[in-house]
This record gives C-alpha cells, structure tokens and sequence, in this order.
C-alpha cells in the first residue's frame, strides 16, 4: 500500500507536477523578457541609439571566460569557485545519464550523457563550491551586509536538488523519500528562477550587453 | 566613514516640510525603465563592487560602502517604498548620493553583470531634488543659470571685461593674442567654467595663447559659455537639460563646428553623453560636434601645430590623473598619454589607471559643494593620494577643474609635495614661440 503511494507521489511528480513547471518556467521567463523588452522600447532609448554589436559581444564574452576581467583577477578563488559553481550547475542536470535516458523514453529525444562517474564528481564539485559560496557570504563582511533571508534561501533552493539527487542515486537514506524529494525541489527551483534573481540565467546577456555599448561603444573603455 | 549629522542639520536644519510623493513617484516611474528593473532584479550581493569603490577603499573597506550597498538604500528603497518616505530617510539618502558616491561609473567595470550603479545614483539624486533636499551651494549655482546660464551668475559685460583685461595683459609677452566674443562661423566656439573667469583668468589666458599660437578659428560665446552642469550634479534635470540647450543653440547660431570644452571633466560627461538626453534629444546624440581640450592639445602636438622646445621640457618625475570624466567616460586616455610624451621626459603612470583609474574624490559635486564637505572629500581621496605618492611624482596633471583642486588639496593634506598643472600651463611655459607671436623688441622672444 505505502508503495502504491510512492508509486502516485512519482507519477504525479514526474507527470502532471513537471508539465506544470515547465509551462511556469519557461512561460515565466518568456513573459519577463516580453515585458522587459515591450518596457525597454517605451523607456530606455539610450539601449537601442548606441548599441553595437562587436561592444556587446565583448562586453558578453569577457566574463564567460575565467579570469578573463580585472574583476574575477581581483578575487580569483571566489570567481574560479563561480565559474564551477555554474558548469557544474548547467552540465549534470542536462547530461545526467539517468535524466536522458527518461527524455528518451518520453520523447525518443536525448542528449549527449557523460559517464555516471563523472556526474558524481561534478555533483560533490558543485556541492563544495555551494559551501564555498556561502560560508564567504557570511564571513565576508561587505557580502553578509547585503544578504538576506531570501538570498539563503536561493542557495538552498538551489543546492538541494543536487544534494537529494546525488544522495538517491546512490540509494543513501530512504530511496523512496529521497527521489520524490529530488524531482519536487528541482521544480520549486525551476519555478522560482523567472520571478528572482535567478533570472540573470538570461538577463546576464541583455545586462552585459548593454554595459558594453554605455562604456564601450560610447566611450570606448572596457566593461571587463 | 566620518559622520555627517553636523552639516546636515546645517543643510537641512529642523526643515519638516511635508513630502510629496506623486513628484517623487513620478520621477521613480519615469526613471523605472527595463535597465533599472533589470539591474534591481538581478543584483546577486556578490559584493564584486566593493573592491572597485575607492570610497569603500578610503574608508577602511566599511561595508556600508560598497556599490550595491549604497544603491540599495537610496534609489532601491525609494523604489520599494514606492514614494513613500520621510525626511530621515532622504538624508540618508543624500549622505550616500553626495557624500559617498561620485558616480565615477568604475563599478560597472567590475561588477559581473555590468550593473550602472552610477545611472542609479543619478535617479536618486532626481527624487532628492525634487524634495528639496539638496546641497546649499548647488542648489544655489542651479538658481543662477537659471536666471543667467552660468554658475556664478556673471552678467555677459564681466566676462567680456575679464577676456580684455587678460588679452590686453598678455600682449607683454606674446604679440597678436586676442580673444574674440561672438564671432560667428568659427571652427571653435570655446566654453568654460566660470570659476576662470573670476577666481583664474589665467586659463583663460593660457587658451587664447594656444589658440594663437596655432592660428586657430575660435571664439568664445557671449552667453551660454558656462560648459560645466552644476544643476545635473545637483539633481535637477530639467534645469540641466537647459544649461546643455544653450550651449548647442549658441554654438549653431554662431555657425560653429564644435564647442570646445576647457581642461574640465563633468563638462564633457554633460555635454556628450548625458546632456542630450537630458535635453530631449531622442537619438541620444549632441546635435553639435564637441571637442574636448585635451584631444586638441593632442592633435595640435602631433600636427606640429604647437612646438615644444625640447629644452623646456618637463624634467621631474610626472603623472597623470585620468579625470573619471574625460577618461573612462569620455575615452581620451591615450591621447593624453601621447600628448604627454612630447611634454616630460620621466613619465610615470599610477596604478591603475585609463579607464581603470580611481576617481580623486572631489568629482560630482562634492567639491563646489564647499569647505564643510572638505573633510569627506579629502577621506574618500585616500586612495587617489595613495597611488600619486606611489609613483614618486612631483608633478601632477590633471585636465579638470575638480581633479586640479582636489589633488591640490590632497597635497597639503597627505603630505605629497606635488604640484598639480593643467595642459594649458604646461605648454604655454614650454611651447616654442611661433613667428607671429613674437614680441619685435624682445630679441629673447
């Protein structure tokens, strides 16, 4: 009977739940690009008179290269610590073995998987450099003075779904417990990223680009 | 972080006026576009900023003093309290907008996703001003190119008596230097700040010798020669947007090709960049061409048109400030460099510097807002004091008026031993004297 339970719990999870998440998150991000752009025409001219393709991509590439700006130069263990922090976090979710192998089956469409072996590395990766981020948001003093509650609850929100992840593949802890967990917190943080500051997971480009045309291609000097 | 309460209350005093909140949220809306959203939103308090700040470095990295910090309790919390605040806060609010920030636009350098904290501050300062909370003195220049379009509210007689006072002085030492008023279709209308006029007429000499000496097309204005923005550092926009017009209608009436702009940096940050939106102009661009004095002085040492006598060549170690306005806001950097090159002989740049250059600490404002600023001025130039006393410099040039006072003071304050000169000094001493200029019976010349 509790499997019956479990069984439904998943089904619903894996089901009508992730349905549901997908239409808020990629809906969420849609309508908030929409409304950013149909906004930016009516009130920030000074974006499209200026802009400039080559400063945008610079301004853009930079700071996807590590250490590529004075800024990441000045404190190289926390912007190294960063750039893992984000490859791990976009890397194992999408090439996740056992997640391409359920896209598979739901759709016959899958990605590229990495060994399973390495996914557990990213994963402790990812989990350390959470730790990392965090414990420097609280010792660090001109970084505590500007977290709040909220922003631990982002770390939280997400480093859970890995934690839980990792934790339920390796059947740690009750398996039952564990995988529903994992699949309802990794849709509370796909939920929440269009309405936070998660959603510089797209704004970061449109933010960039704009500083590159304000210092660069107006005034020449370099946003990296 | 020293603290302000004592001119506060002398800015301020025991004022309760009531505050009005449709104007202050009508500026919020107007300023409330996708960039300011965006850059709200996002924000992760990576503090990445703070080590940018050369406030939050002067002042023993007190965390208050970071970028994001700052613009979270001024412009942040007039947004998240939708208008809706009382005058302890606007104080604070100018404490951080005046006292704390110079907009120097070096954090959006550092900060990953490229937020303009300085745009933000700027829209603060607005809201400040529309609630009367506002620094004395640049509330009072505001008033004066109100009624008379420039800052120190001179009549046009005094600045045509002082530019024949100075032209009518230098003929002892150089023949054929005039300074002529409202001539139209001229190649350079020059403007200044008018603090030349009354307390450094020298400058003004110093312009009109080179403009001589390379036989230039120029005149200056006889209205609308103030090309500094007091009312834009003061937070009224539309005050400032004016203060812009007049300078590009009089430079179109006069039919001339550019307004040049004097060895000041928040002249060019206005005139070029902030001014035409400032001014309504919707492309974004200034409807005249401007040049800034320092990219003239470039291009007349690079044509040969000023000649620099070798032997009159700076000598001792010489560095230069990159004013945060010309420089990383105006991308004149290495042709000061250049022009640098033929004028000393031991150059030595500072660390950083171009666009990555610290801002002296006197600019936005702070240093027309009078002696009972100084204090704070002279806490946030730390580190500009810092990194001068670093490259063992004992000349220091710096073409803005602000950076000029402020390391001046910084000087006597830090014990540097530095002097500060401007372009215009320099090459009148070192210039070899043209054929035209020459004075018939001075055989020396």
């Amino acid at each position: 009977m509790g499997n019956l339970t479990a069984d439904s719990i998943y089904r619903f999870l894996s089901g009508p739940a992730l349905w549901f998440t997908m239409t808020v998150f990629l809906g969420g991000l849609a309508l908030r690009m929409g409304y950013l752009y149909w906004l930016s025409r009516r009130k920030d001219p000074v974006i499209y008179n200026h802009a400039s393709f080559s400063w945008g991509l610079k301004s853009i590439l930079f700071w996807l290269i590590p250490w590529a700006t004075v800024s990441m130069r000045s404190q190289p263990v926390f912007s190294g610590a960063a750039f893992l922090f984000h490859i791990c976090l976009l890397s194992v979710p999408l090439f996740l073995s056992a997640h391409n192998i359920l896209w598979e089956e739901a759709f016959g469409v899958s990605l590229w998987s990495m060994p399973d072996a390495w996914a557990d590395a990213l994963t402790l990766v990812f989990l350390a450099t959470a730790v990392f981020v965090l414990v420097r948001r609280v010792v660090r003093p001109e970084v505590r003075i500007l977290t709040s509650a909220w922003d631990y609850t982002l770390i939280a929100l997400t480093t859970l779904p890995f934690l839980t992840g990792i934790l339920a593949y390796h059947q740690m802890g009750p398996y039952e417990l564990m995988l529903p967990l994992h699949i309802a917190l990794s849709e509370i943080l796909l939920i929440v990223i269009p309405f936070s500051k998660l959603g510089h997971m797209l704004l970061f480009f449109f933010s960039r680009a704009f500083i590159g045309f304000e210092l660069g291609a107006r005034r020449g000097a370099r946003s990296w | 972080m020293l603290d302000p309460r004592k001119i506060l209350d002398k800015e301020f005093g025991k004022t309760d006026l009531p505050i009005d909140t449709p104007k202050a949220r009508q500026i919020l809306v107007a300023h409330g576009g996708a960039r300011i959203r965006t850059w709200m939103s996002i924000c992760s308090r990576c503090g990445l900023c703070a080590e940018s700040c050369f406030v939050y470095l002067s002042n023993d990295r007190d965390p208050r003093l970071s970028p994001a910090y700052k613009v979270r309790h001024s412009l942040g919390e007039m947004y998240r309290r939708k208008g809706k605040f009382d005058r302890a806060f606007l104080e604070k609010a100018y404490e951080i907008c005046w006292l704390q920030c110079t907009m120097c636009k070096r954090c959006s350098i550092y900060c990953p996703f490229g937020i303009d904290i300085a745009s933000m501050i700027m829209a603060a300062r607005n809201v400040c001003y529309s609630q009367g909370v506002r620094a004395g003195r640049l509330a009072e220049f505001t008033e004066n190119c109100r009624q008379s379009g420039n800052h120190m509210n001179l009549p046009p007689e005094e600045l045509i008596a002082t530019c024949e006072w100075v032209a009518e002085e230098v003929q002892e030492e150089f023949s054929g230097v005039g300074i002529p008023i409202d001539q139209p279709n001229v190649k350079y209308m020059y403007t200044i700040n008018p603090r030349e006029v009354v307390f450094f007429p020298q400058d003004i000499t110093d312009a009109a010798v080179l403009l001589t000496a390379a036989r230039e097309s120029w005149t200056m204005p006889s209205f609308g020669w103030d090309c500094t923005n007091l009312p834009m550092l003061a937070g009224d926009r539309e005050m400032g947007g004016r203060q812009v017009q007049n300078l590009y209608e009089k430079a179109r009436d006069l039919g001339a090709e550019y307004i040049l702009i004097t060895e000041c940096g928040h002249a060019n940050r206005s005139l070029v960049y902030e001014g035409p939106y400032m001014a309504g102009y919707p492309d974004g661009k200034p409807p005249v061409k401007i040049k800034h004095f320092v990219q003239l002085i470039y291009e007349y040492l690079r044509d040969g048109r000023i000649r620099i006598d070798p032997q009159k060549k700076l000598t001792v170690p010489v560095t230069y400030q990159d004013p945060c306005n010309i420089s990383r806001n105006g991308g004149l950097w290495e042709v000061a460099r250049q022009a640098i090159a033929y004028l000393a002989e031991d150059f030595r740049d500072m660390s950083p510097n171009r666009d990555y250059n610290h801002c002296c600490g006197g600019g936005s404002g702070i240093l027309p807002m009078g002696p009972d600023y100084k204090p704070f001025r002279l806490a946030n130039g730390r580190v500009k004091a810092e990194q001068i006393k670093a490259t063992g410099a004992q000349i220091v040039i710096a073409p803005c008026h602000n950076c000029y006072d402020q390391i001046h003071d910084l000087s006597e304050e830090y014990d540097l031993g530095v002097k500060v000169m401007s372009f215009k000094e320099i090459i009148r001493e070192a210039m070899i004297v043209p054929e035209h200029m020459r004075i018939a019976e001075n055989p020396d010349g």
